[in-house]
């Protein structure tokens, strides 16, 4: 009895996961995989169409009885790498009709022409004609003629599906595409980007938390860069920061505190001189770090602000009577108490900014230095039109995330049960 | 020591005087002022005499009387220590003056001597003014948003700090940007696939995710902690690594430039959030009253429909908030996969809008306020909710 029962467990259990394990399998899992296969092939994007026969049809009129017709027709293989197999062709005539002198390839039965073209090359093309007549000498409507569409089949190999590999792609990421500035940019933007946004989540949750009226009203508006659309939110900042006509540069050199307008967002390097010693900054990629954490801290602040509000009064109280100062108070109750929280926002941000894509790309399109991985597998895949190295990218970005999780399993992922 | 607490009292207050202060007159300033000098170091110097007289006065005179009449001083001393100002500036300025008094109400000169006074004294202000500067911070690129998009490129161009509304103008041509994008651009159309493509995600999701989170919460099955703990790890990779195979794969199927293909995809990557935060919910589900339906015959289609759906609408709210806001702010993928005015998303038209160097900015930033607004009303609205969904769906975005 029991044991019917379990296994009717189990099977309910299975049709319910099944539906949206499969959905997931499909359109998340699958792609990881396929980007290992494609980034082993040399494959480019116009090449991922599946080569297919085509043939545009043209009707002409050869006598004056218009009972002949010339039709021809403009064969061709749709790509230009590939080849196709046994191409056939069929094309349908109204009643009374039929050819005359029709091609050797072709042969005509029951108001039919089918024609068996053999194998097309790439970039194969030919025009191929027909000349039709009526079997009584009346007019043939043209109309009806050009209406029918011709049918062609043949057998092509799928370019994403032929085993021909190469290491090309994988050669070209390490060597030639700059590959350690891009692994340090990415890292720059990701750990400050990180660690800023924990910065002022932090304080931002240790403010509200002291301030009772306002709690609602700040929670709510300090979320706002959060949930917003980061493509409102990115030209925003992009018409901000505008070195022409921006209200920053604007207001910076009305007050005097600049005399010239920056460009935050095109230039690369900036020289900052402190004490005689000169810096180089990363403008650009500073402007959108800032960003990232302008979006970003409210989620830790979330957290943080979460945490903030179980730690119990009493302990606050005693250390009052122990007489201790406000920065002992953090120091030695608070920060405590929000360490595990913010170990594991540190690792979850530090994944998402590792992978963040939209913010860059909608501010500056990579460009001035702040080209990280994921713009990387963009600008190949779609700007250079290289999909095989775009995949080889994504694998990179993959191997460097696995690395990250096994860290963050080993090191904290115990903890996360206690928050 | 006392000397000490006093002084950096004094500075202290006075700093946060002229922050606030600052960020007023740059907010003036945005209304067509011509201020060109922020005069930090007069601002601070009355500061600190404003303080001084605070804690020198004491409790001598009433405590409504003292700020009202040191705040009089102080805006008076502002307003001819600074550039010509109107009047409704100065009465800002006495504005602020007043709540900063009323906020040194717990300071004398004998609270300037108790321990810690200095790092008190700190926190004190830093909380108070910190959030000022934060909702400063936060809210202006919104502020700078909103009002550019009731602007004309005329207006901008002459001054660009100048972002005041001409209330005299007809409403007709306050909104000229949204008629325009509305007419010209065709964003009615692309309001209604956003809102198709983000209402068809939340329910498609919630359909496939409701009856796998009752399965993982509830039943035993071989592979379940498997699951559980993949669905974690999924929701940690990035869009960015599905978009080639996807791409690709979609193109050979005809799927892109297609709402269907890009609700597949959307349901897809929400998928993980939802089930991961709707089991969270069902565990906490008493299961006698689950035992209860099974005794009355109903299986496990009936009790989902019938228990669990009901006890858990907060949660399911929560979720379809979350889905609905995800889809409707995604971008990466519809920037891949459409390339079809067509078949436009709000966010990824606005980003073909912006493709054109032409396009005048108060354009796009109609845009930007259309696409912004719903998710900002429904995120207001259902603040409660939506706080627990983002809580428990922490890392996807």
């Amino acid at each position: 009895m029991s044991d019917s029962l379990s296994k009717l467990e189990k099977r309910t259990a299975y049709t319910l996961v099944l539906p949206a394990v499969l959905l997931v399998f499909a359109i998340v899992l699958f792609p990881i995989f396929a980007n290992v296969w494609i980034s082993f092939k040399d494959i480019e994007l116009k090449d991922i169409r599946i080569p297919e026969p085509r043939a545009k049809k043209i009707v002409k009129s050869i006598s004056e009885n218009q009972s002949e017709l010339k039709i021809i027709y403009k064969l061709r293989n749709s790509s230009l790498i590939q080849e196709i197999r046994n191409v056939q062709f069929q094309d349908k005539f109204p009643t009374n009709v039929s050819p005359i002198n029709l091609d050797p390839r072709c042969n005509f039965q029951s108001k039919k022409v089918v024609c068996n073209f053999g194998n097309w090359q790439a970039k194969f093309r030919e025009n191929f004609e027909i000349t039709i007549q009526n079997n009584n000498g009346e007019i043939i409507d043209k109309k009806i003629i050009k209406s029918q569409k011709p049918i062609l089949s043949g057998k092509a190999d799928n370019p994403l599906l032929t085993t021909n590999f190469t290491l090309e792609n994988f050669k070209k990421v390490f060597y030639e595409n700059n590959f350690v500035e891009l692994l340090l940019t990415t890292f720059y933007f990701t750990f400050f980007g990180t660690v800023g946004a924990i910065i002022f989540g932090i304080l931002a949750a240790q403010l509200v938390n002291q301030n009772m009226q306002g709690r609602i009203y700040m929670r709510g508006i300090l979320l706002f860069p959060y949930v917003g659309p980061v493509v409102a939110l990115a030209y925003t900042w992009t018409l901000l920061l505008d070195p022409n006509s921006g209200t920053l540069n604007a207001l910076l050199v009305n007050f005097n505190i600049i005399e010239q307008p920056i460009n935050l967002l095109g230039q690369k390097y900036i020289t900052i001189s402190i004490l005689g010693f000169e810096f180089k900054l990363r403008l650009a990629l500073t402007t959108v770090i800032f960003f990232e954490i302008w979006r970003y801290f409210p989620l830790v602040f979330l957290f943080v602000l979460a945490r903030l509000q179980a730690i119990p009064q009493s302990l606050y109280e005693a250390a009052e009577v122990d007489g201790a100062s406000p920065i002992q108070k953090f120091i030695h109750i608070t920060l405590p108490q929000i360490t595990a929280i913010i170990s594991i926002l540190f690792m979850i941000r530090f994944i998402w900014n590792f992978n963040k894509f939209e913010d860059i790309f909608l501010l500056t399109g990579g460009a001035s230095g702040t080209r990280t991985l994921p713009i990387n597998v963009y600008q190949q895949g779609f700007a250079v039109s290289d999909i095989g190295m775009g995949s080889a990218v994504s694998i990179v970005i993959v191997m460097l995330l696995l690395s990250f999780m096994v860290i963050y399993f080993r090191l904290i992922g115990k903890r996360a049960n206690e928050v | 020591m006392k000397f000490k607490s006093l002084a950096i009292f004094l500075i202290i207050s006075s700093f946060f005087l002229t922050c606030i202060l600052s960020i007023w007159k740059i907010m003036a300033t945005l209304q067509g002022l011509s201020f060109n000098n922020l005069n930090i170091t007069t601002i601070f110097l009355i500061g600190i005499l404003l303080s001084l007289a605070f804690v020198l006065i004491g409790n001598k005179i009433n405590h409504l009387i003292k700020i009202f009449l040191l705040s009089f001083i102080f805006s008076i001393l502002y307003f001819y220590s600074n550039e010509a100002s109107p009047y409704w500036y100065i009465f800002g300025v006495f504005l602020i003056s007043l709540l900063f008094t009323n906020k040194l109400k717990k300071y004398s000169m004998q609270s300037l001597k108790e321990d810690f006074i200095s790092e008190k004294v700190i926190f004190d202000f830093i909380t108070f003014f910190g959030i000022v500067f934060f909702a400063f911070v936060i809210l202006f690129p919104f502020y700078i948003m909103l009002v550019t998009s009731f602007k004309t490129q005329i207006a901008l161009l002459v001054n660009p700090l100048d972002f005041s509304l001409d209330i005299t103008k007809s409403l007709a041509e306050l909104f000229k940007s949204y008629f325009v994008i509305f007419e010209t651009y065709n964003f009615g159309r692309y309001i209604l696939i956003s809102s198709a493509v983000s209402i068809g995600t939340v329910i498609v999701t919630l359909l496939f995710a409701i009856p796998a989170a009752y399965a993982v919460a509830r039943l035993n099955f071989f592979g379940k902690n498997f699951l559980s703990t993949s669905i974690l790890i999924i929701y940690m990779f990035p869009a960015i690594v599905l978009v080639i195979p996807l791409y690709t794969v979609f193109s050979q199927l005809g799927l892109r430039n297609s709402i269907f293909g890009l609700l597949i995809v959307y349901t897809a990557t929400t998928l993980p959030v939802a089930i991961y935060m709707l089991q969270g919910y069902f565990k906490s589900i008493p299961k006698e009253i689950e035992d209860a339906g099974i005794m009355d015959g109903q299986n496990w289609f009936g009790i989902i429909l019938k228990i669990i759906i009901p006890l858990s609408l907060p949660a399911i709210a929560s979720v379809a908030l979350y889905v609905f806001m995800i889809a409707w702010n995604e971008f990466l993928f519809s920037l891949m996969f459409l390339d079809s005015p067509k078949s436009f998303t709000l966010s990824r038209a606005i980003q073909y809008l912006s493709g054109d160097a032409e396009t005048p900015r108060q354009y796009l930033m109609a845009g930007s306020v259309i696409v912004t607004l719903p998710v900002l009303f429904i995120f207001i609205y259902f603040e409660k909710y939506l706080v627990s969904g983002l809580t428990a769906g922490s890392v996807k975005e």
